[in-house]
Parts: C-alpha cells; structure tokens; sequence
C-alpha cells in the first residue's frame, strides 16, 4: 500500500522529473550542443583560414573583381578583352554558362521526349532502338562523352582548309562549325518584331478559342493558326521590306575562316554531351510519365469519340505532364550542373573561368564561393519557374 | 496443306500463316502501321549502313596486339592500345611489383558483391562482412601490415582509385545520409534548419564546386603544418555531396511510413533512438533500397569527375597512355574500352536495382 501511495506521490509532482528525463529540456540541450559544436568548428576553420591567408599575404574581400583580369576567353557573347576586369571575366563565363544550359535544356527535352515516345511505339524495333539508346547513354559517365566528342571534334574532323562542305556555305572542321548568317539589313529587325507581334496575336488567339470553346464548344484550331501566324507574318515582313538575300557567306582567310557565325568544337562537344547524356534521362522519364496513366483513361477518351490526337492532346498529355515535370525539373537543374563539365574540355564557363581567377589571384575562398552562389541562384530560379508551371499545370487539370 | 484438309465439327481451325509465327510477329511488331513499316525500313536501312563497317572496324581489320606503329598504317581499330597499355590504364602508377595486391583487392571487392547479390544474405552480419572486406581491401593497397610494405595512397590510380573513392565514399555517405535525412524531419528547430541548409546547399551546386573546394579551400582551412593528402580530400568533397543526395532519398522513405509506425513506437515506451533503431529506419530504408542503388550508380560515375583536380583515376591513366606520342591518335578505342568498363558496372547494378524494385513491390 504504502508504495503504491509514494508512487502517486511521484506522479503529482511533476517538478520533480529530473531535467534529463525532460523531453522539453533535453531538446533545448541537444540543440544547444549541436549548435556550440557548429559554430565552433566554423569559427575553428575561420581562424585557421585566417592565419594561412594572413601568411600566404592574400588579401580577402572581393575587391579583385576590379582588377586587370589578363587573361583571354576563346569565346563570348558581350565584348572582352584581356584587359576588361575579372568582374568581366566572370560575366563572360557566366554568359557562357547559361547559353549551353539554356540551349541544352530547350534540346534535350525536344530529343528527350522523342526518344521517351519511341520507346513507348508498337513498333519491336523503334523501340527496341530507344532502350538501347537510354541503356547505354545512361551508363556512361557524362565526363567520358565529353572527352569522346571533343577528340572526335578536335582530332577526328579535318583542318580548315580541307574543311568539310556538306552544303553551300556550311564548313565543318577542327576549329569549329561554320554556317552563314544573313547580311545586316534594317529588315531583320521589323522580321523581329513581327515574329513576337506573331506570337502575342498566337497567344490571345488561343485564349479567345478557349472562351468560345467553353461557350459554344465549337473547337478553334488555335494551335496551328498560332504556328501560321508565326511563320507567314516574319517572311511577309521581310518580303514587304525589299527581301534582302545578301548572306554573309563564311570564307578561309589564311588558316581560318571568317564571317557568318560559328560553334566552336568545344562548345559543339559540351552541347552533344550534355544532350544525349540528359535526354536518356528525359526520356525515361516521358515514358514512365505516359505508362502511369492508366489504360482506361485512353479507353474512355476514345469511346467519347475523339480523334487520336485528341486523345494524346487532351487526356493523355495533361495527367502525364503532372506526373513528368518535378523529375523534369531535376534533369533540367542537372544539365546545368553539369555544364560545369566545360572546365575538362576547354569550353569558357562560369566554372572554367572562376578557377583561372583562383590560380591567379589566389582568391580561393571567394572563387568558390563565387561558384556556389551563382549555381544556386541559376537552381532556385530555375525551380521557381517550374514550380510555377507545375502549379498552373496542376490547377488547369484539377 | 492445311485448308485442303477437309473440315470436321470440332476440329479446331488453325490461325493463318500470316498472323502466327515469324511472319505474324512481324506483321504485329514491325509493319502494322503504314508509319511503322516506314520506320522499320529506314532503320534496318540505318543499320546496314553502319553495322556491317563497324564490325570490320571493331574485328576483322583490327590490331590486338600489334606495336603503335603497325597501327598507324591499318584501317581497323587499334585496340592494341588497351592490350599494351593495361596494367598501366588498371593500376596506373600503383608499384608494378606490387599490382597483384590492387588485383586481390578487386577480387575480394568482386566476391563481396556476388555475396550480396543474393537476398538470403541480407542481414546484420552482411554490414560486418563489408565493413571486413573493406578493411582487408584497404590493408591490401595500404600494406605497412604483414610485411607487405607501405604504398601510399598518392601511388592509388586507374581502376582501383574509381573504386576506392566511390566504395569509401558510399559507406561513409550513408550514415551521415541517414543523420541528415533524421535531422531534417526532426522536431528541433535548429537541427532541422541546419539538416536543411547542407542538403539544400550542396544539391544546389555541382560536385565539381565541391572539388574545388577540396582541392584549393580546404588546405586553407586546416591548421598550420598539417596537410592532407589530395585523395583524402577528394574523397571527403564526394562524401559530403553523396550524403546529401542520400539524406533526401532516405526522407523519402521516412515519409512513406505511416505514422501509425511512429506512434506505436512512442505508445511502447521507445525513446527517440529505439523508436528510430528497432521500428522506423528498417522499413524507410528497405522501402528506399533501389534508389539508394540509383545513388551508388551515380556516385561511381560522379568519380570520374576527380580528374578535374587532376587526381589519376581510370580516365586520367588513359589519357596519361595516348599522351604517349606512340599511342595518341587512339583515343577512340581507348574511351570506348573505359567506356565498357563503365557500362558493365552501372548497367550490372540499374538491373539489380530494377529486379529489386519488382521484387519488393508487394
């Protein structure tokens, strides 16, 4: 009796639990712990970075950013010379960067998607050719179809002046590919314009065939007005305007060519790489997006009566794009990281330039940090925007 | 034959020549649809155009074992590079002497994964089994025990630094993985948010960042007179950026139990370890094996990288032997034989993982 009166007792008074039997107290304990260590160690690497800097005579802060750069870039968007700052420099790199990712994603899905819809055919050797296709792509290390392309690229294709010439104005050879532009002409900029009236007037014109398809479900081939509209409105500007012909025809002058525009074969091999690499990806990704959604779904569309295409259009797509774009999204952000593969094969990025800066000033702490903060901003923003997207994707399907 | 065969109730008719059979399957696989029988044809078109060349290339004209300069003059693969060039493209500059003990090593690596292949072995004594094995391996290529003298690890290259870096860098990712994947669905405030900053942090940014940081910032971190050797710092770069990628797969798996798991737990009196211990971490983590193989083939691939910061992995003893001016030229066959290599591994472990996913499908 008297015991099972104490333990009451014990029960009653709560003050009395001991702190380390405190779930309350102990959470505050632990993360005191953890925290005091972090810092600790932070501040134990700070010092030390402090007193190597101190020695080694490197001054932090990114006041280097200012100075001469000195070095050249092989190529770049915005002007550059040796002489332009390193702030410049990294501009350029950053420049570089985002055009490969950018043209690089825009590719990869394109291919991705093909791909991902050949695996999918009836046909035993379509698809038997995309799984091959996947398998191997994808069980190769991005880094080896780098180096495979460039030497194809670099070794394997002639000199500029046995360049190869597979049409009229187009050279291929080691120092890169070259096709012709059109000559300047004030034209192009009205074809410019025109192009993007084209695609706003695409854009309401939808907009309005959806309204009047809700109201009178009469269908609007929207779509296809929309890709007239784009084409016909450009090449009409450019005929009312004088239809210029003049083409700045790329032509060897000692041992290079000049004119037109060119790829690089360092570009041209991050660019392969990177868009065969991630649209094996891409590709399974498609697929098990369009497996997901079930058979009775294409079922149901067609004994509704619509068209195969439809089917695609409207069921199909809309449920498997819900399900394809937050992988899609990863594939995307790891084109771009991996575009910072440039620095093995000699293509300018952000990356490759970033660590001549570091060789040069010495600055490590800063350049690293330089990296990391612009892949983080490109990530974020990137996720961001297809957030956003998957969000308008998922409130349109409900 | 058949349709002269006179007819009889309850004879069963057989199917036409047509739809069974060779012919049948064609007709259903390859040419059911105008569009598809076009693309039938210009593949087997493609094909012929490329296989049949290829082949010569790849067999019948190729050298196997000539020098550099016979070929130099033949019309055919030069895999007389690989051949010739072998043991320097495997081991690179481990002590010629000494390769055998990179060879055990491998060996034993080889006997470990056919043992644990087979599910029957998957229990606690199978984690004993590696840690041994990896422990034997590392006293192998280290030596300094059993009269086997000292190679150090500056001496590691080719085949065996790919293995070592993503192997060590496995087993070291996935209890911190783990710890960071329980810190971020902890309920302390601060463990969370700094679970949450290193994960965020490090998927945000290419591995190639994180070797440079091995390579030129954290010498500057390290206090005066001490240094680590250039692998070791590598191989903590790869660790960091694995356990992060493993902390969200082993979230995934925390997520997928349910929290009638959780409460049960606390319901039986288990503190926060045993509850993590005995009832959650061995269902999230068996509910997360094959994208945890998924990360394994990644992170084996993500060594090659180490070149950058001119570690001598496979890719750079390879690029070392067509530096040779006997050799250059041969890049090709070369990258297509580490190629191989490569495939063999990762493709070998997307199909465990895949015939795992069936299996514990239930």
């Amino acid at each position: 009796m008297s015991g099972g009166q104490t333990k009451v007792k014990e029960i009653n008074t709560v003050e009395q639990i001991p702190f380390w039997r405190d779930p309350d107290k102990l959470a505050i304990f632990y993360q005191a712990v953890v925290l005091s260590l972090v810092i600790s160690f932070g501040y134990y690497l700070f010092y030390n970075a402090q007193t190597n800097l101190a020695k080694q005579s490197i001054r932090t802060g990114f006041g280097f950013l200012h100075r001469e750069a000195g070095f050249e870039i092989g190529e770049s968007v915005i002007a550059y010379s040796a002489a332009n700052s390193y702030a410049r420099a990294l501009a350029v790199g950053l420049l570089n960067t985002l055009k490969v990712s950018f043209l690089g994603i825009v590719l990869t899905i394109l291919l991705g998607v093909v791909v991902g819809v050949a695996r999918l055919s009836t046909n035993w050797l379509v698809s038997r050719a995309a799984a091959i296709y996947i398998e191997v792509l994808q069980n190769i290390p991005v880094l080896l179809q780098l180096f495979f392309w460039y030497t194809i690229f670099h070794s394997n294709l002639p000199s500029p002046r046995k360049s190869m010439h597979p049409l009229p104005g187009v050279f291929f050879n080691n120092r890169g590919f070259y096709y012709p532009l059109p000559a300047d002409n004030p034209v192009y900029v009205w074809v410019g314009i025109a192009f993007i009236a084209a695609l706003v007037a695409g854009y309401i014109l939808r907009r309005w065939a959806r309204v009047r398809q809700d109201k009178t479900g009469q269908i609007f081939p929207a779509g296809w007005c929309a890709i007239g509209l784009a084409v016909l409105l450009p090449v009409i500007t450019w005929a009312v305007g004088g239809a210029p012909k003049e083409l700045n025809v790329p032509h060897l002058i000692g041992f290079n060519f000049e004119g037109g525009i060119n790829f690089s074969p360092e570009f041209g091999a991050l660019l392969l790489g990177l868009v065969l690499y991630t649209s094996a990806f891409v590709a399974e990704i498609v697929r098990s997006g369009i497996q997901a959604i079930s058979k009775g779904q294409t079922e149901a569309a067609v004994s509704l009566g619509l068209k195969p295409r439809r089917v695609l259009g409207l069921v199909i797509l809309p449920q498997a794009l819900r399900i394809i774009i937050p992988p899609l999204t990863s594939q995307m952000l790891n084109l771009t990281k991996n575009s910072s593969l440039a620095i093995a094969i000699g293509y300018p990025d952000f990356v490759a330039v970033a660590n001549t800066t570091i060789n040069q000033t010495g600055q490590a702490i800063e350049g690293v940090a330089l990296i990391m903060i612009v892949y983080l901003f490109i990530s974020l923003v990137t996720s961001l925007f297809m957030n956003w997207y998957n969000k308008k994707k998922a409130l349109v399907e409900r | 034959m058949e349709s002269s065969k006179e007819i009889t109730a309850g004879s069963e008719l057989k199917p036409p020549i047509t739809s069974v059979g060779v012919i049948g399957w064609m007709r259903e696989n390859l040419f059911n649809t105008p569009l598809n029988s076009l693309l039938t044809i210009f593949i087997l078109f493609c094909l012929y155009a490329i296989v049949p060349p290829l082949v010569k290339w790849a067999f019948f004209n190729a050298d196997w074992t000539s020098s550099g300069q016979v070929c130099k003059e033949s019309t055919g693969a030069c895999w007389s590079v690989v051949t010739n060039n072998f043991r320097f493209i495997l081991f690179g500059f481990y002590p010629y002497d000494e390769q055998w003990r990179p060879t055990v090593s491998i060996v034993i690596f080889i006997l470990l994964v056919i043992f644990s292949h087979n599910r029957r072995f998957w229990n606690k004594n199978l984690i004993y089994v590696w840690v041994g094995g990896v422990v034997v391996m590392g006293v192998f290529m280290r030596g300094g025990l059993f009269g086997l003298s000292v190679v150090e690890s500056t001496k590691w290259s080719g085949i065996i630094l790919t293995l070592m870096l993503s192997l060590f860098g496995l087993t070291a990712a996935y209890p911190l993985g783990v710890l960071l994947a329980l810190g971020r669905k902890s309920s302390l405030p601060a463990i969370k948010t700094l679970s949450i900053v290193y994960i965020e942090l490090i998927r945000g940014v290419p591995l190639i960042s994180l070797l440079f940081m091995s390579s030129v910032m954290f010498p500057l971190f390290l206090p005066e007179g001490i240094t680590i050797d250039k692998i070791l710092r590598a191989q903590v770069a790869i660790i960091m950026f694995t356990a992060a990628y493993i902390a969200e797969v082993v979230r995934g798996g925390l997520q997928a139990i349910p929290s009638g798991q959780y409460e049960a737990a606390e319901a039986l009196g288990l503190d926060y370890s045993q509850k993590m211990r005995l009832i959650i971490l061995p269902q999230a983590l068996k509910v997360v094996i094959p994208p945890t193989v998924s990360i394994l083939i990644s992170a084996f691939k993500d060594t090659s990288l180490v070149i950058i910061i001119g570690l001598f992995d496979l890719m750079k003893t390879t690029q070392v032997t067509l530096s040779n001016p006997e050799w250059s030229g041969f890049s090709t066959e070369a990258y297509i034989f580490i190629a191989l290599l490569y495939f063999g591994g990762c493709f070998a472990m997307s199909n465990f993982s895949r015939s795992l996913e069936d299996d514990l499908k239930t």
